[in-house]
């Protein structure tokens, strides 16, 4: 099966059950992206499928052929990199582990909604389980790559 | 070489011996750790070689300082490049820090004599603060006395600064230039640190962690990340009750399914190796194991409950003996009476618990968690029937911790090690634990209740103070055994009760270690999280009663404690304590020490119906008053309040773990339930000043937390929850 992940089309011989977290992580390679539950419950895997943020763990690899993929090793645009620049200026991460997930279910929120209130961020983000609790600054990065995309 | 600035360094936990005696449970044999002597330590010794032990410095000049604790996202590792780059007048962007392992000399936490490495109890910047400022200060005049050597001037004239040496003569030379002959250099007899004035890197708001840009774009590498050639995955089928062991497995299945290479039996469980992580579950599934239960614990939460309350009507032993307490209370105006019910609680850090062992020649390699690497590497080496020195290890970053990477037993380190082994060392193993084996996986906090009494004479003042605890104790049983347990009594299950600081002069604690079979461990902040919570929550009670403002009670309480009272009156006037508040809105305040350090705060809380507290509430804002000792990074304080305050919250409001019929209830995180952002408060810290040493952060955060927002609903309904979590008695 033809996989095309951050533009990249990649030719897998897989179980095409397996979660395309697996064979993001085990068959290409690309360990960016997190498992934390495997249920759709914590959004350490979150990926985009032709732009949309989806949980890559309980997406069957199948599921993604024909689409665009983007990890978070791919992501890019301006709301990507200002939320990554205010992640960084405000050192958002502590253990760091859910920031992949944050970071890309973050950048399919500015698309959508570039002036995000606290209450669209929380709606927005409320799948992305931080068990460091780093939920304060990630509003604060959220509103601060707001402002400087304009 | 003399140690001339390790006057604080006095050990917090004091070895009765010298040696560490490592847990007959790890690996069914008991043996011993020989460690050197604390005293030559801590106290007597010279500094290690810097170039040795702590600093690397590469042609490139890429400064690598090596970490005598792990970083599980506390931080510490920003905090130890603070150390050494303010010392060694290194340029922050030549710094790179990775976890040091394998000689106790050089890692050995100070705050524990120095006899074992390790990361726990809020440390690490103790530890670190003149261990890593003084090698930052040995490198530094090594490599100017290199430079001096190699230009024919003398050290003095020598300018070191942002990574580069120079001299008026104009001639210059970078760290990494010179670090070959600053290696060859002798050790300087003396060295002066800087006195604060001169700190420009310490306490300042600048510098950026280390790893923000890695863990912002995906780059940072955890365990669950390691690649090596040919290697396999693991998952093992662990027994449903704690205590049960396989009696027979049928492989056949789990080995007909695509991927899968072994199926082996280890001491915990049967292993599913394969050649990538979907395979190995597959493997599981299909996998049919024949437990012996016979050994197995079968009891569920409600009957240990019931249990321990009954335990609690006879006496304990003694934690805390002042005064009178029962004549008090029998000759008390008013006696207020209370037990409080806190259950077990997962850690269910993101990253679900791992490992990676290779057996490359003679030397086996374990990539992981080391929280505990000296302990670990001498596991490891027993079961791989190597020599401890045989064994590298490689300290990952973790997905979080909360103490769930420092295992008495190495669980996840002998697993994979048995599992490679098992394989015939034919290929490096990664093992996973899935989310569901982590939950269910135990050593989890352990079930609490406490039972308390309290007499107040006619003008409202504590006339006696009884208070009974039952819970597993933590350390008993493990290496740590010497350090923390006395006469049976296990400092974790009391400290924050039996070592307040409130002056109560008629006060009786008592503990009852329970004997479970369900695993328990040290959970961030350990017995504080549910002893500041009792503590705290009673003597807002006793405030109510006797109709006495909380902050003036706790004021009169704490007059003898100066740092404490600094504390409180920082934090009640960050908050405004006193101002009228917003209809349907509340607020509580509390006071903790833990692990050294003082934390004040103030939650605010918003009734969802201000006509009826049963309709929830939500926490607003938090405001905190910490006092640290020294400010190493001021920002990464905030970051770990507010990180603690969110963990804390996370807690109270919705995390138990149940057991029925001793099998755990929940499974993943939809019935597990962490803080997720829409219930994260706003937290605003405020550090008092201080020159003291540091003290730690990591943990201290999380007790204050629960009971200042159950102080706060308390305002509001006049009730105090006193069963843990929230949810099972208010709407949250
Ligand atoms: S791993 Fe996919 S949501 Fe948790
Ligand atoms: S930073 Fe640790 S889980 Fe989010």
């Amino acid at each position: 099966m033809k996989l095309s992940i951050n533009g990249e089309v990649h030719d897998l011989d897989v179980d095409p059950e397996m979660p395309l977290l697996w064979a993001i992580r085990d068959i290409v390679g690309l360990t960016g992206t997190k498992f934390g539950c495997g249920m759709a419950q914590c959004g350490a895997c979150t990926v985009h499928q032709d732009g949309i943020a989806i949980r890559s763990c309980v997406t069957p690899v199948s599921a993604a052929e024909g689409s665009e993929i983007t990890t978070i090793e791919g992501v890019a645009g301006k709301e990507a990199e200002a939320l990554q620049a205010a992640w960084t200026a405000l050192d958002v991460p502590q253990c760091g582990y859910c920031q992949s997930g944050q970071i890309m279910s973050a950048t399919a929120l500015l698309q959508e909604n570039p002036k995000p209130t606290d209450a669209d961020i929380d709606a927005a983000m409320s799948g992305n389980l931080c068990r460091c609790a780093t939920y304060q600054r990630i509003r604060a990065g959220i509103h601060d790559a707001a402002k400087a995309i304009g | 070489m003399k140690i001339s600035n390790l006057g604080h360094q006095v050990s917090r936990f004091q070895p009765s011996r010298r040696q560490f005696l490592v847990g007959a449970a790890a690996t069914g044999v008991g043996f011993k750790l020989a460690f050197p002597a604390r005293k030559a330590l801590a106290t007597e010794g010279t500094d290690p070689d810097p170039f040795d032990a702590y600093i690397q410095i590469a042609p490139d000049n890429t400064v690598t300082i090596l970490s005598a604790h792990m970083d599980m996202g506390q931080g510490c590792y920003h905090g130890i490049a603070t150390l050494v780059a303010e010392e060694l007048e290194a340029d922050w962007g030549q710094l790179v820090v990775e976890g040091g392992a394998g000689n106790t000399k050089y890692y050995g936490n100070l705050a524990w004599g120095g006899v074992a490495q390790g990361t726990g109890g809020s440390s690490a910047m103790f530890s670190s603060f003149d261990r890593y400022r003084r090698a930052g200060a040995l490198a530094r005049t090594m490599l100017m006395n290199a430079a001096a050597e190699s230009w024919g001037v003398p050290a003095v004239e020598i300018t070191a600064a942002k990574g580069v040496l120079s001299h008026a003569s104009g001639k210059s030379a970078t760290y990494g230039e010179m670090a070959e002959a600053a290696a060859q250099q002798p050790l300087p007899a003396e060295v002066t640190l800087k006195s604060r004035d001169q700190w420009q890197v310490i306490g300042s708001e600048t510098f950026r962690r280390l790893d923000s840009g890695m863990k912002s774009t995906g780059r940072q590498d955890f365990t669950i990340d390691v690649k090596l050639p040919g290697m396999l995955t693991a998952v093992i089928a662990h027994p449903p009750l704690f205590g049960a062991k396989v009696k027979s497995f049928d492989a056949s299945a789990a080995k007909a399914v695509k991927g899968v290479v072994d199926v082996v039996q280890v001491s915990r469980g049967v292993a599913v190796v394969a050649e990538n992580t979907w395979a190995a579950m597959k493997g599981r599934e299909a996998l049919t194991v024949d437990w012996d239960e016979s050994g197995a614990e079968k009891r569920g939460s409600a009957e240990l409950l019931a249990e321990y309350k009954a335990a609690l009507e006879k006496p304990g032993l003694v934690a805390a003996n002042r005064g009178d307490a029962a004549a008090g209370i029998a000759g008390a105006s008013k006696v207020i009476e209370a037990t409080y019910e806190f259950p077990y609680l997962a850690h269910a850090g993101l990253e679900p618990l791992d490992a990676v062992a290779a057996m490359n020649g003679d030397t086996l390699e374990i990539w992981g968690g080391h929280q505990m690497p000296d302990l670990y590497q001498a596991v490891t080496a027993q079961i791989a029937g190597v020599t401890p020195d045989k064994v590298k290890l490689h300290v990952m970053k973790t997905g979080g911790g909360f103490g769930r990477r420092a295992v008495t037993d190495a669980d996840i380190m002998v697993e994979v090690v048995e599992t490679a082994k098992a394989i015939g060392w034919k290929a490096p193993v990664k093992l996973l634990w899935t989310r569901e084996d982590d939950m269910k996986g135990g050593r989890y906090r352990p079930l609490f209740v406490h039972k308390v009494k309290v007499g107040l004479d006619a003008a409202g003042n504590i006339a006696g103070w009884d208070h009974r605890m039952i819970g597993q104790a933590i350390l008993v049983g493990t290496p740590f055994e010497s350090f923390a347990v006395k006469d049976g009594i296990d400092g974790t299950s009391v400290e924050g009760v039996n070592d307040t600081k409130y002056a109560i002069p008629a006060f009786r604690a008592e503990v009852t270690n329970a004997q479970t079979g369900v695993p328990v461990l040290w959970w961030r902040s350990v017995g504080h999280t549910h002893t500041a919570y009792v503590m705290e929550t009673m003597i807002d009670e006793v405030a109510r009663v006797g109709g006495r403002d909380p902050v003036e009670l706790r004021r009169d309480l704490l007059k003898d404690h100066p740092k404490h009272l600094a504390v409180l009156n920082l934090v009640a006037e960050k908050a405004n304590w006193g101002a009228a508040m917003p209809e349907g809105t509340y607020r509580g305040i509390v006071l903790h020490e833990s692990f050294g350090t003082v934390v004040g705060a103030v939650a605010d809380i918003k009734l969802n119906d201000p006509a009826n507290p049963a309709a929830g509430f939500k926490v607003t804002k938090v405001t905190c008053a910490v006092d640290c000792g020294t400010a190493i990074n001021p920002d990464q304080i905030r970051a770990q309040i507010e990180g603690g305050v969110g963990f804390g919250l996370g807690s109270v409001l919705h995390e138990e773990l149940t057991l029925t019929n001793g099998l755990v209830d929940q499974a993943n995180y939809d019935s597990y339930l962490p803080l997720r952002i829409e219930e994260m408060p706003v937290v605003e810290t405020h550090i008092v000043p201080s020159e003291n040493p540091p003290t730690g952060v990591g943990e201290p955060g999380v007790p204050v937390i629960g009971p200042a927002v159950a102080n706060a609903l308390a305002a509001a309904t006049g009730q105090t929850v006193r069963i843990l979590p929230f949810s099972k008695g208010v709407g949250v």
